[in-house]
């Protein structure tokens, strides 16, 4: 087990997002959170990743808690994250997009880079080479220089992905990865997500609709409903349930 | 300090804290719907003050028609500014709405320079504001008492017009998510209008008096006056009206008390609101009634 | 490290070459009128190269410059002057002994002028910076008029409203070329390092930067104390240039002239704000015709001081509105040459 939530509760105001939650994510697993619109997902993720604060309960990451992290130190712990929408730097190009994912792992000091120490060579040389090898994992290697916005979408959300894993993540959180691409996309992309597990040593837990998608890739899900925990299991379980198909009033049938 | 004087600082405070408040409802406005610091306000506020002298010193209107003249003035000049200067930047980066803002304040202030002279001129006040009531022994120049009455009036009428009536809705709801008021079927451009029209029209009142009182007008008063209602809308708690004028009244009693009880810092009367908006920055940032504006939506 | 030095290292030490030899040809050969505007010119390259990185690189936006500057001035005029010239002009009230005992050389005045700007604007990083929203600026312009209550309410250590005199005149072109050259080349270096690429983050999307763990409280603190450091050290030069100084040289003007440098030459371009520091300061020269009586043969306009001001506000007003990428965009020199090559 690599993340515990535990009993966590999340109110806006007198409305409550996400009640009374507890999963379990454990090493190397793919998980997905899965629910209709408005079922507190995005807002699960932002939980995780430091932006709210739960409002009751405990986020334990690698048997350590997070509560009270600010979101910058529990990317440094080893949660990366990608956007619904994606949100690359707009104005750099693709290496530099990834090499702000190396910002806090490139050691040298402000005056080191003012003053052009030697360490600042090395460490960026360091940096520079890393990010290399992981455009080239993604195969988009040939785009560096290249804005990061000036790509097509498969491609932005490939760079966005790369850039979370040059944080070295253990875990990483994907909000709605498929949104907006075509079916082969979405299929080289599951792939993808898929051998990215195996090669970068991951556990990654994602936030999708596609239901084929979450089929063919996720070892279990969680299903929120208006922040209720509706059921927990291997995906193709969560079909048949009763409850389930409620909640999406019938959603997965169009979509089979 | 016996009470008799006691009470007259009071009503000092508490005309002082008026005009804030009036300028401040501007400054709460617009954040709440534009997310802007509109550098502008102030110097609207200068302008609503400078068509009052117009009005009654050079075309010889009676002072309730010189205001009428100088809210519709005003009111006319806000949402010119907005359609000129920030509507083509809805899309553009903050920092440019910004800069633009800035732009226009700069403008205002050195255009009324080159038309009117940088010195001060004297502001005909109407001889029955100046005429002295006397209330128990407190003697008071009766503007002490129009200006929170009248304040206090328009308060009224604003929040009548934001929690009963469909703009007003409109307003709120702009506030927190432009989708809605889209939703409700109206256009997002004409509400931020309104709020433009309607602060600037407040920010003229304050000006007339703040003019009627100092009695004085001068092309750089927005300035300072604007910071200071700046400050009193962040320590009402930024995006409430009604923490705008909570905040109002907090500075002009600062001030007033500090000079009356500690002369000796009356040099840094100015610093006060500076010094009031930090603390608030650093131990509560939402203000006093403040909307947490703070979140980013994902 | 290679020995091989690259074509964009050649391009650069050309540039420092001739820079160089420029300072040298000008300090020898032009007038006292020119020499003063190449002065100008250069403190206003260190101030806009500065002012240029928290508003235009970190896209945090601010309106610090006049604050700073003043302080670094007053830091510098009060090293530089002894004890002697110190009680002999201070006329409201009797400097206070410390006040008289300061005493330094150039190179450390400008120094102390900066690290005392920078130690500033690190307390005001707190309660600006913890928060969202653009208190930055209103804060900032608040403190310029803080700055300049407080000089003149404390006439023990600044003379209050006459200002300080007959300050000596160290600056001169080696001295305001020689620090602007090393600002712009320590600014480049800053912008081409992970604090340029993580402050470039902050300016476009400051949640995502946080999601690739950058700290973007300590990466604006950055910014902004580097901006006020060498906004002191250009208030010292400015200070040892004029010979004397007032509370009422540090106006809200200045912040404004600076903020049409960096917006005319491009947000985020340090070669930008070059570009428009000379178009600017050079400008701000020849239009000094606006502010006088104007002569059209058939008719003459009255002398209209502070029209200069109007032309500038519209400048900016426009250039935002219609050609918001100023003249150089997010572009650098070097990309100008990849450009070329193409």
């Amino acid at each position: 087990m690599i993340l515990e939530l535990k009993n966590v509760t999340k109110k806006f105001g007198g409305v409550t997002a996400i009640k009374d939650t507890t999963f379990r994510v454990n090493s190397k697993e793919i998980y997905g959170l899965i629910g209709p619109n408005g079922a507190g997902k995005t807002t699960m993720f932002n939980i995780i990743t430091g932006n709210y604060e739960a409002t009751e309960g405990d986020i334990i990451f690698r048997k350590e808690p997070l509560n009270g992290l600010k979101p910058h130190a529990i990317v440094r712990r080893g949660i990366a994250r990608t956007f619904q929408n994606i949100r690359l730097f707009k104005s750099m190009s693709v290496m530099d997009n990834v090499l702000i994912g190396f910002d806090f792992q490139a050691k040298y000091t402000y005056f080191e880079s003012i003053l052009r120490f030697p360490r600042f060579f090395g460490e960026e040389k360091r940096i520079k080479k890393r990010a290399m090898e992981i455009l080239e994992y993604f195969k988009i290697a040939e785009f560096s220089e290249q804005k990061a916005t000036d790509l097509s979408y498969g491609q932005q959300r490939k760079v966005e992905i790369a850039r979370a894993l040059a944080t070295n993540p253990v875990m990483l959180l994907l909000d709605e990865p498929a949104a907006g691409m075509n079916p082969s996309e979405t299929e080289e992309l599951a792939n993808l997500i898929k051998s990215a597990r195996d090669d970068f040593d991951l556990t990654i837990l994602l936030i999708e609709h596609d239901m084929k998608f979450v089929n063919q890739l996720c070892d279990k899900v969680l299903v929120l409903d208006y922040g209720k925990t509706i059921f927990e299991g291997k995906p193709a379980d969560a079909i048949r349930d009763k409850e389930v198909v409620a909640a999406y009033l019938g959603d997965f049938v169009s979509h089979d | 300090m016996n009470f008799l004087e006691f009470m007259q600082q009071m009503v000092n405070g508490f005309s002082l804290g008026s005009m804030y408040a009036l300028i401040a409802i501007g400054y709460t406005m617009v954040y709440g719907v534009l997310r802007l610091i509109n550098f502008a306000h102030g110097d609207i506020m200068m302008v609503g003050a400078f068509l009052g002298y117009f009005g009654m010193a050079v075309l010889d209107l009676p002072f309730v028609a010189a205001v009428v003249l100088s809210v519709v003035g005003s009111a006319l000049l806000g949402m010119l500014t907005d359609k000129v200067a920030y509507r083509p930047l809805r899309e553009a980066p903050k920092i440019s709405l910004l800069i633009t803002a800035i732009g226009i304040s700069f403008f205002l202030e050195n255009i009324f320079n080159v038309i009117f002279g940088g010195t001060s001129k004297p502001f005909p006040v109407p001889a029955y504001m100046e005429e002295i009531v006397n209330i128990g022994g407190l003697t008071l120049p009766a503007s002490a008492l129009m200006v929170p009455a009248v304040t206090l009036v328009l308060l009224g009428a604003i929040l009548w017009v934001l929690y009963k009536t469909k703009y007003g809705m409109a307003i709120r709801a702009l506030a927190f998510d432009v989708n809605t008021v889209n939703l409700m079927g109206i256009d997002a451009n004409k509400i931020i209008m309104i709020v433009f029209g309607m602060g600037s029209a407040l920010a003229a009142i304050g000006g007339i008096f703040w003019a009627v009182n100092y009695p004085s007008v001068e092309p750089m008063m927005g300035v300072l006056i604007g910071l200071k209602a700046f400050a009193a809308a962040v320590v009402g708690g930024i995006g409430s009206v009604g923490g705008a004028v909570i905040g109002g009244f907090i500075i002009g009693f600062t001030e007033v008390v500090v000079v009356a009880f500690l002369p000796e810092y009356g040099g840094y009367k100015d610093a006060f609101a500076f010094v009031l908006l930090i603390l608030v920055l650093l131990f509560k940032p939402t203000g006093i009634l403040g909307i947490n504006f703070d979140k980013s939506r994902f | 490290m290679s020995i091989i030095i690259r074509k964009d290292q050649w391009i650069n030490l050309a540039i420092i070459a001739s820079t160089l030899w420029f300072i040298w040809f000008a300090s020898s050969h032009f007038d006292e009128y020119t020499v003063r505007i190449l002065n100008n010119i250069a403190i206003f390259t260190i101030l806009a190269v500065s002012y240029n990185l928290i508003n235009g690189v970190t896209g945090q936006f601010s309106l610090e410059p006049n604050g700073f500057v003043a302080i670094g001035a007053y830091v510098t005029a009060l090293l530089l002057l002894d004890g002697d010239a110190k009680s002999y002009q201070f006329d409201i009230e009797d400097p206070y002994p410390w006040v008289l005992a300061l005493h330094a050389n150039f190179i450390w005045a400008l120094f102390f002028a900066g690290l005392f700007s920078a130690l500033l604007a690190l307390t005001l990083s707190f309660p600006v910076f913890r928060v969202r929203g653009d208190y930055l600026a209103i804060v900032t312009l608040g403190f310029g008029f803080i700055i300049r209550i407080l000089a003149i309410n404390n006439p023990e250590i600044t003379n209050g409203s006459l200002g300080l005199n007959d300050i000596p005149e160290f600056s001169n072109l080696y001295w305001t070329g020689g620090i602007a050259l090393l600002a712009v080349w320590g600014i480049l270096n800053i912008v081409n390092s992970k604090f340029g690429r993580a402050m470039k983050a902050v300016r476009d999307d400051e949640d995502a930067a946080i999601a690739m763990g950058v700290n973007t409280f300590k990466i604006k603190t950055f910014a902004f104390c580097t901006s006020a450091f060498l906004e002191g050290v250009g208030g010292g030069l400015l200070a040892a240039l004029l010979t004397s100084i007032s509370p009422d040289l540090f106006t809200f003007f200045f912040t404004f002239q600076l903020l049409i440098i960096i917006v005319l030459g491009g947000l985020g371009s340090t070669t930008g704000a070059v570009i428009g520091t000379v178009l600017v300061i050079g400008g701000a020269e020849w239009m000094r015709f606006l502010d006088e009586p104007m002569n059209f043969g058939f008719f003459e306009t009255p002398a209209l001081p502070g029209m200069r001001m109007v032309v500038f506000s519209v400048i900016l007003i426009f250039v935002m509105l219609f050609a918001r990428e100023g003249i150089m965009g997010k572009r650098e020199l070097k990309d100008l040459f990849k450009k070329a090559k193409k």
